[in-house]
């Protein structure tokens, strides 16, 4: 009844190859995007726009890009923060040492370098899986973090190891970094670049690219079988999901943070993300949203609510609190739904497919 | 080169020996496929069959012998680039990709003739989507053949076990092999899913021409549909002729039904 493609007749490959083929779908990112560039901006306060959606769309980007790696590609990853630390003092360097250039360029740029890093960290993927993997990604976390911290090329000479992002315009006044850049300029920057990454991902991973990836992550062997290059394959996986995360670093220190610091990559940062990619489902750009909202603004909303009722308790107890009921709901969904909140979406939508019947 | 006929031979395995360390797994074999024709290989368990088929699919590297395909001898390459000669397989245990749904598979299945790039890719146009198109047209051909049209968005993970096999035909198919190695393509199956498999098989052979070594256990199976049939027993082989030949052979029926020790 609500959502069903019955009726919705493809009459070439064309238009059932699309992104969003049943028109239920495109109705809901067409609200999506309604409420993200239309209500949000409007209605939105400051703390809003900044401390919750600002880390949340930053966060679901790093996610997509360990989702692609570790989701769609079958490699466990752990590297996730010393990638967003590589993008983020890749940034630093190139707009302080190129201060005309564009500062969208240099977040692109960011990317590619931070690629090409965490290409020579898959290097291993090559000749060992799983959990042993997931430790040799550790050694990207550890040093390239050591990295940062111990050459002081990387931070410029500064004494204290904590710098601040350079204040840099996309175009005349419009300051997306720096004292003079609003809230809402922020946020409408990073929705405008994560909405395109995700789009630019999904495709990615529809196309044959992304069949590749899970066609190694399910069967390993029978991929390179029927012609797959595994090298290739899990080397541009790793390429792809560094490119995304390290531009995530480095909006998070430009924008979010306004400071480089390695500290805020460390690794508690990888199994956030981890955890985040688990919780919203594996092998879903969906997923990635739903476990970084999970994740990210949950906490904040369950620390929030005695204020909006009105209910004065102690703030330790509410963040005791806060812990229980984030752990209590993680159990919980992970035993309703072990494949994350994305695959509740698919479930949710396969009903309605049938109703009002059960089957 | 002259289009090749019917009949002449295409895959033909000389001396071939394989050992994985003390273990002898082939010893010695020589056949030969013909094009357009229905080999099928037969055997007790632990005869040699799978390991035979991955010889000449390129996955194992015997350690003596040759294969000749289309009249040049086979060297030792790794399996992605063995996927690139024109010979498909399918798999005993059932090799999917299990989280991909039946199109994807099958589109997969077509790797080897389709160019990634993941910048068109990300964008979804030009070159990327017209390829993406052109190979659809041609999935869409092998699910018609295939009648799964029902499953094409399926996740192959929870079809029936039957349907898992003839999906994985399909991926094989999607390769437009010359030469076509299916590895029990019919165990575990009914009465009827067997038909429907057989009649796969033979329309594969008739429509597209294309060559078809198999390993199957139901004898009644392989000598109502295959032209030629090579016996192996313990990495050796026992016969190797016409259906007819081969069940009236004395040493194939010892290896089949036991022989008293006097």
């Amino acid at each position: 009844m609500f959502y069903r493609e019955a009726g919705q007749f493809k009459t070439n490959y064309a238009k059932d190859q699309g992104i969003f083929p049943i028109l239920q779908d495109r109705i809901w990112i067409y609200f999506v995007l309604v409420v993200a560039f239309v209500i949000i901006p409007v209605f939105g306060t400051d703390y809003f726009l900044g401390s919750i959606m600002l880390p949340f769309l930053v966060l679901s980007l790093a996610a997509i890009g360990l989702n692609i790696l570790t989701g769609y590609a079958g490699q466990l990853s752990l590297g996730t923060g010393g990638f967003m630390a590589c993008g983020a003092f890749a940034a630093y360097k190139l707009s302080t040492g190129f201060p005309d250039m564009n500062i969208i360029i240099v977040f692109l740029l960011s990317g590619g370098i931070t690629a090409f890093v965490g290409v020579m960290f898959g290097i291993p993927s090559l000749r060992i899986k799983g959990f042993y993997l997931a430790v040799a990604t550790l050694a990207a976390q550890f040093f390239l973090l050591w990295l940062f911290n111990r050459v002081p090329w990387f931070t410029n000479y500064s004494d204290s190891g904590v710098i601040s992002a350079p204040p840099r315009a996309i175009f005349g006044d419009f300051f997306i970094t720096g004292p003079d850049a609003t809230h809402l300029s922020k946020y409408l920057f990073v929705v405008t670049f994560v909405i395109l990454f995700a789009l630019a991902a999904k495709n990615i991973t529809r196309s044959g690219t992304g069949r590749n990836w899970m066609a190694i992550r399910d069967m390993d062997i029978a991929a390179e079988i029927i012609g797959i290059r595994a090298m290739q394959t899990k080397l541009s996986a790793f390429a792809v999901s560094s490119f995304y995360c390290g531009v995530a670093g480095a909006l998070w220190a430009f924008l979010y943070s306004g400071s480089v610091e390695p500290l805020s990559f460390d690794v508690n940062r990888s199994f956030q993300i981890l955890f985040m990619i688990i919780i919203g489902g594996l092998g879903s750009i969906m997923g990635s949203f739903l476990g970084a909202a999970f994740i990210m603004v949950l906490p904040i909303l369950i620390s929030s609510l005695p204020g909006m009722l009105g209910l004065s308790i102690p703030v330790d107890v509410i963040s005791h609190v806060e812990f229980m009921i984030m752990g209590a709901l993680i159990i919980f969904f992970l035993i309703v739904e072990p494949h994350g909140l994305a695959r509740l979406w698919t479930v949710a939508k396969e009903k309605l497919r049938l109703w009002p019947f059960p089957h | 080169m002259a289009r090749p006929e019917a009949g002449d031979v295409i895959l033909k395995v000389e001396n071939i020996s394989l050992s994985f360390g003390g273990v002898k797994a082939l010893s010695d074999i020589s056949f030969e496929a013909r094009e357009h024709q229905l080999t099928a290989i037969i055997g007790p368990n632990g005869a040699g069959k799978s390991s035979m088929l991955n010889c000449i699919q390129g996955f194992y590297h015997p350690q003596e012998g040759t294969i000749t395909y289309r009249g040049i001898v086979r060297k030792p390459e790794k399996s992605h680039e063995a996927a690139r000669n024109g010979i498909a397989r399918t798999f005993q245990n059932i090799a999917l990709f299990k989280g991909m749904s039946t199109l994807d598979n099958i589109m997969t299945g077509r790797n080897t003739k389709m160019k990634s790039n993941v910048f068109l890719d990300a964008l979804y146009l030009g070159p990327s989507l017209k390829q993406e198109l052109e190979h659809r047209e041609k999935a869409e051909q092998i699910i018609e053949f295939l009648e799964i049209n029902s499953i094409r968005k399926t996740p192959v993970g929870r079809l029936p076990y039957g349907l898992q096999k003839r999906v994985e035909l399909g991926r094989a198919l999607a390769a437009e092999p010359d030469v076509l190695l299916l590895d029990e393509p019919m165990a575990g199956m009914n009465i009827e899913e067997k038909e429907d498999m057989c009649r796969f098989v033979l329309d594969v052979n008739e429509e597209f021409g294309t060559t078809i070594v198999l390993i199957e256990h139901d004898m009644g199976v392989v000598m109502d549909i295959s032209d030629h049939v090579v016996v192996l027993d313990y990495g050796k082989k026992l016969a190797d002729g016409a259906p007819d030949e081969v069940r009236n052979n004395q040493d194939v029926i010892d290896a089949y039904l036991g022989v008293a020790h006097d």
